[in-house]
């Protein structure tokens, strides 16, 4: 039974899920972006047929082949956790998660596999323009499998277009529409991929910076840290941009999560968006919960008013507000949720009764009860709250996701003024002066990653203790198994996945290192 | 009608043989890279599937349980704490 789940078990299930994703999630952005940077390059070649941006094209296709090879099925060993540690989740999420993945799955094999070969070995067997287009075709391919899985990820989220079946105990998809066009979806799709696209300009400008210090494949280096100059610069502006739509969307749909963004703890009006801060505890409480105070903080006045309501004098509801319930704002509070929680889950242990006992005039009532709007809106909607019982256990690891929030939003800033300056400098002609910025630029590729990884961190930690939002919190999720076995397939992916970092960082490095001439020799 | 049958033939089997080519000569002029990222690709299937998959993931509901209606009953014990 749920109450006497073991908490050492989800904690290292929830440890185990973090690592293979945040892995997974090493390889994948790379491919994102470097696709589309390769479909630039290539195109430019098509068009001048100058063989020098063939050269370079191959050289970049290179190592995306060794990111792709390395990174592919990395993503399958998600799959299998669902299946072994999160059963309770995987049934309940029901077709509405396989949908999805099954869409994936079908695209990137076909798109991706099909024309991945093309990309690689048909250099001289297949026309310019067919050569062309199937580069384009991995880029759109790649990234539209990135769009399935972040719809299926976004539903956890925001879980809409479903009803629950209490008979089965799944949730079934009644509207596609509204799965695939579920705003978080759209948000973290946009916000994901390209900043997918900015990790690859990152990577593609600092080794180029590194030819540059080392005076090598110079004409290789200006021309790649222009195309990925302007991709990345561009892409760092629709980062912004949709981190901003991004934040909005969270402040409707997961209100704690941006309260623990921003550690706002009192509503305001005006509400300031805080830009640097550190916290310290204010010796305060929620329940078990340490409510921190902001020192040293730099605010841009009535910013974040304007992020979430369009007006500098919105309010702003404070993690208080979300726990307490603020009335005035027709915000409920925790305890009134747990309530309805409790009698949704009432429902459906008397829709379990009936159907023991063969109570058939019964067993329709409640069965319709899941269909009626004004019992989903209003009861079932607060289904994962029944399994609280204090109204602190709702609130996520605030300084975490604070400071990840922060360090992925200033890097991101370092970005914008790192293409804006790469850009400067090539068209002054001044980019081998600058050896300051080509080590800067260099030195950014571990940060572009780390920027990368932040945003997850902020977006999984920040939506705890739900795996589906309202719905299902982490620890009814997972399978009744050993908490040992989850231990030991821990330590063995960590070995699995640090050796496939290692043969992908050596075999880069030994490509990087030859530069594209000796990789011509070397067929 | 049998020409115009034998020329799709033709067709076809050429575009098949183009296939293969564009393969068999892709894999057989790989580069270093091209083999070891190969090599590291099949290794890591080989322990996904034959090792991890069958021996430490197996699918909870569908070991433990042979029918739909089992599992369905099985997580709605787990979602209701009642036995």
């Amino acid at each position: 039974m749920i109450e006497n789940i073991d908490l050492s078990l989800v904690n290292w299930s929830r440890a185990q899920f973090a690592l293979t994703a945040i892995y997974h999630w090493l390889f994948v952005p790379l491919t994102l972006g470097l696709s589309f940077i390769l479909a630039f390059m290539e195109t430019a070649y098509v068009r001048t047929g100058d063989e020098t941006w063939k050269k370079i094209t191959k050289f970049w296709m290179t190592l995306f082949g060794i990111n792709f090879a390395i990174g592919v099925a990395t993503g399958i060993i998600l799959e299998f956790e669902f299946g072994t540690n999160w059963s309770n989740y995987s049934w309940f999420v029901g077709d509405i998660f396989g949908a999805p993945l099954a869409v994936e799955g079908i695209l990137a094999f076909f798109l991706e596999s099909t024309f991945v070969a093309v990309m690689f070995f048909g250099w001289n067997k297949v026309g310019k323009k067919f050569h062309l287009a199937s580069t384009w075709l991995v880029a759109i391919g790649a990234n539209l499998s990135a769009l399935w899985i972040l719809i299926a990820n976004a539903w956890m989220e925001n879980p809409v277009g479903m009803i629950f079946n209490p008979d089965t105990a799944r949730n079934e998809m009644n509207s596609f529409s509204d799965v695939v066009f579920n705003p978080v979806a759209i948000d973290k799709f946009t916000h994901t991929v390209t900043s997918g696209f900015v990790l690859a300009s990152v990577f593609v400008v600092g080794i180029s910076a590194w030819f540059l210090l080392h005076r090598r494949e110079e004409i290789l280096a200006r021309r790649s840290i222009y195309v990925a100059g302007i991709f990345g610069l561009a892409s760092s502006l629709l980062v912004a941009m949709t981190g901003d739509s991004s934040a909005r969307t969270i402040s409707k749909v997961q209100p704690v999560k941006f309260a623990a963004m921003e550690a706002l703890y009192e509503g305001q009006n005006n509400a300031g968006l805080t830009v640097i801060g550190a916290l310290s505890g204010s010796g305060e409480k929620i329940g078990e919960k340490e409510v921190y105070d902001t020192k040293m903080k730099i605010q841009i006045p009535g910013l974040l008013s304007v992020m979430t309501t369009g007006n500098p004098d919105g309010y702003v509801p404070g993690m208080k507000d979300l726990i307490n319930g603020n009335p005035e704002k027709g915000i409920l509070s925790v305890s009134e949720m747990i309530e309805r929680g409790k009698y949704a889950r009432q429902v459906l242990i008397d829709f379990k009764m009936a159907k023991e006992l063969g109570d058939r005039e019964s067993l329709a009532s409640l069965e319709a009860k899941f269909a009626d709007k004004e019992f989903t809106d209003n009861y079932f909607k607060y289904f994962g709250y029944s399994y609280f019982t204090n109204v602190w256990q709702v609130i996520p690891a605030v300084p975490v996701i604070f400071y990840s929030f922060r360090l992925m939003v200033g890097l991101g800033f370092l970005f914008i003024a790192l293409f804006a300056v790469a850009l400067f400098l090539y068209s002054r002609e001044q980019l081998e002066r600058r050896r300051w910025f080509l080590w800067l630029a260099f030195f950014c590729i571990p940060l572009a990653y780390l920027a990368s990884e932040l945003g997850w961190v902020v977006t999984e930690m920040g939506r705890q203790p739900w795996i589906i939002q309202n719905l299902m919190p982490v620890h009814v999720a997972v399978s009744n198994i050993s908490a040992g076995s989850v231990q030991v397939t821990f330590f063995l992916f960590a070995v699995l996945f640090t050796a496939l970092l290692t043969a992908e960082i050596s075999i880069m490095i030994r490509q990087i290192k030859n530069g594209p001439k000796h990789q011509e020799e070397e067929k | 009608m049998r020409n115009s049958k034998m020329k799709r033939m033709t067709r076809l089997s050429a575009t098949a043989n183009n296939i293969f080519r564009l393969y068999y000569d892709g894999f057989r002029s790989m580069s270093w890279w091209g083999r070891r990222a190969w090599l590291i690709i099949i290794v890591k299937l080989v322990i996904m599937f034959l090792i991890l998959k069958l021996f430490f993931f197996p699918d909870f509901l569908n070991t433990n349980f042979g029918s739909d209606e089992e599992r369905s009953e099985y997580v709605i014990e787990q979602l209701t704490g009642n036995k």
